[in-house]
């Protein structure tokens, strides 16, 4: 995926998600680190449509891992910042890829120790199949292929200086 | 993350391991901002507060910041458990090792006491104060607050004043102060300041000034850190009196305004009101001695997890 196509599959999932939620005032929280450029990008897609900014927070999942004494090197742990009040609120986690699932089932996990929001969705911007839990986005960017022994590498140039998808084998 | 099992001293700590502890309590900070100030990271993990020392914060904050991990906290003290029967400290260490805890945190009154039980236990050992040699996460704390409130580390003019014989809290923030490259000034009456504490840091020796005089110490100076005169640990006379020592190296406001306009004011606690610092000064728009009880728990936080999420 190139640039620009990255930069389109963004402003339809904004589009997707705010017809989906009709009108109704949404959280975006992105996972670190790189569901946190694209939640921001989607947000200024909002603002422009509807006029409306949505709240935006973001999350690091990794206090909530299930493999933190099998994982080699510790991950860092990044800044989360979800908005107070998220009570009886519409959120929507945002991250890059979505493989085994286990990310977003910490990220639930770490969502619930801020509250009980009124709903919350989950967008991706690739859908690389091969989960291990019983989790499913409600908004893809693009689902493909893939098999086990391959990486599905996001870039995102708020990042990594470039927006672009590869899809390389594991060495 | 950490490569090493225990956290023993400043002194043998490198500077990106100093900064990866410090990074990483900023993102725990937000755990305690929480309504729900808990995360599961350390479940099933078992730390043993093990005190042979009085201690209201230290312990305090170190069991909250496991309990907010969800690390199962127990705290022995000395006077409760069989120490007082005359169980050695190997044995018992020894004894906490084989109910399987994951990390003991130790003060003893005696210097090295933790070095010799990291050498014999699996569980990692951190060492929350050992007589007057270190205290390593006070000078984490510290730094923390430092950096927090001047942006950085280096270049700065560090004053620490008070009985610096008894304090291990002056050893590690010099040993830690002085690897970034700011000045620390240590400031004490002649009694209370051991001949040769300048080489205590050999290899950053050059930043490291011994003065008698709080006024020079203070001059121009970014942070000003008072150390408690430590009574319990005075079998003689150290000073005629402490109306005397207040007078001579007790900060007030009137001496406090010779250090730079945006000073910071700092105690490890517990403090001695009027003995080394004016209650006006203690509660005083400069005093961020409360921010250094909220960064133990982040910093504490931080190290638990460094040793023992991996």
């Amino acid at each position: 995926m190139k640039a620009d196509e990255v930069n389109t599959t963004l402003e339809r999932l904004a589009d997707e998600i705010l017809k989906t939620n009709s009108g109704r005032p949404l959280v975006l929280i992105g996972i670190q680190r790189r569901g946190v450029p694209m939640a921001r990008r989607i947000a200024i897609r909002m603002a422009e449509k509807t006029q409306r900014e949505p709240q935006i927070g973001t999350l690091d999942i990794n206090l909530y891992r299930d493999d933190l004494t099998r994982v080699a090197s510790h991950p860092v742990v990044q800044k989360t910042e979800v908005p107070p009040d998220i009570d009886d609120r519409d959120v929507v986690l945002v991250d890059d890829v979505l493989y085994t699932g286990r990310t977003i089932r910490a990220a639930l996990d770490a969502l619930c120790d801020f509250g009980r929001m009124r709903t919350i969705q989950l967008a991706v911007l690739i859908d690389r199949g091969h989960r291990e839990l019983p989790i499913e986005p409600n908004f893809v960017g693009k689902k493909i292929t893939t098999q086990d022994n391959e990486v599905v590498e996001v870039k995102l140039r708020e990042i990594d200086a470039e927006d672009a998808i590869y899809v390389m084998e594991k060495i | 993350m950490l490569k090493r099992k225990d956290l023993l001293g400043i002194q043998d700590l490198g500077r990106e391991e100093i900064l990866e502890i410090l990074d990483t309590a900023e993102s725990f900070h937000e755990v305690s901002t929480r309504n729900i100030k808990k995360v599961p990271t350390l479940r099933g993990k078992t730390v043993i507060n093990l005190f042979f020392e009085a201690s209201t914060r230290t312990r305090t904050s170190f069991e909250i910041a496991g309990k907010r991990l969800s690390a199962d906290v127990v705290n022995i003290s000395s006077s409760t458990s069989s120490v007082s029967k005359g169980e050695t400290l190997i044995d018992t260490a020894k004894t906490l090792d084989a109910m399987a805890a994951d990390c003991v945190v130790i003060r003893h009154f005696a210097s090295g006491a933790p070095h010799t039980l990291a050498k014999l236990t699996k569980a990692c050992i951190i060492n929350a104060g050992d007589g007057a040699h270190e205290h390593p996460t006070q000078a984490l704390l510290d730094a923390y607050t430092i950096r927090q409130r001047k942006g950085r580390l280096n270049d700065l003019k560090i004053a620490i004043i008070g009985d610096v014989a008894h304090s291990r809290v002056a050893r590690s923030n010099t040993h830690l102060l002085t690897k970034f490259g700011s000045h620390v000034w240590l400031c004490a009456a002649p009694t209370l300041m051991p001949p040769g504490i300048e080489k205590v840091v050999c290899e950053n020796g050059e930043f490291v000034h011994i003065s008698h005089s709080l006024d020079e110490v203070v001059e121009g100076a970014d942070v000003v850190m008072m150390l408690r005169v430590q009574f319990e640990r005075m079998n003689e006379s150290f000073f005629p009196s402490v109306r005397e020592y207040f007078r001579y190296y007790g900060l007030t406001t009137a001496r406090a305004a010779r250090a730079v306009p945006d000073v910071i004011i700092m105690h490890p606690g517990p403090m001695n009101r009027g003995v080394e610092i004016a209650t006006e000064v203690a509660d005083g728009p400069y005093s961020v001695i409360l921010d250094q009880v909220s960064a133990g728990v982040a910093v504490r936080m931080a190290i638990l997890y460094l040793l023992l999420g991996g």
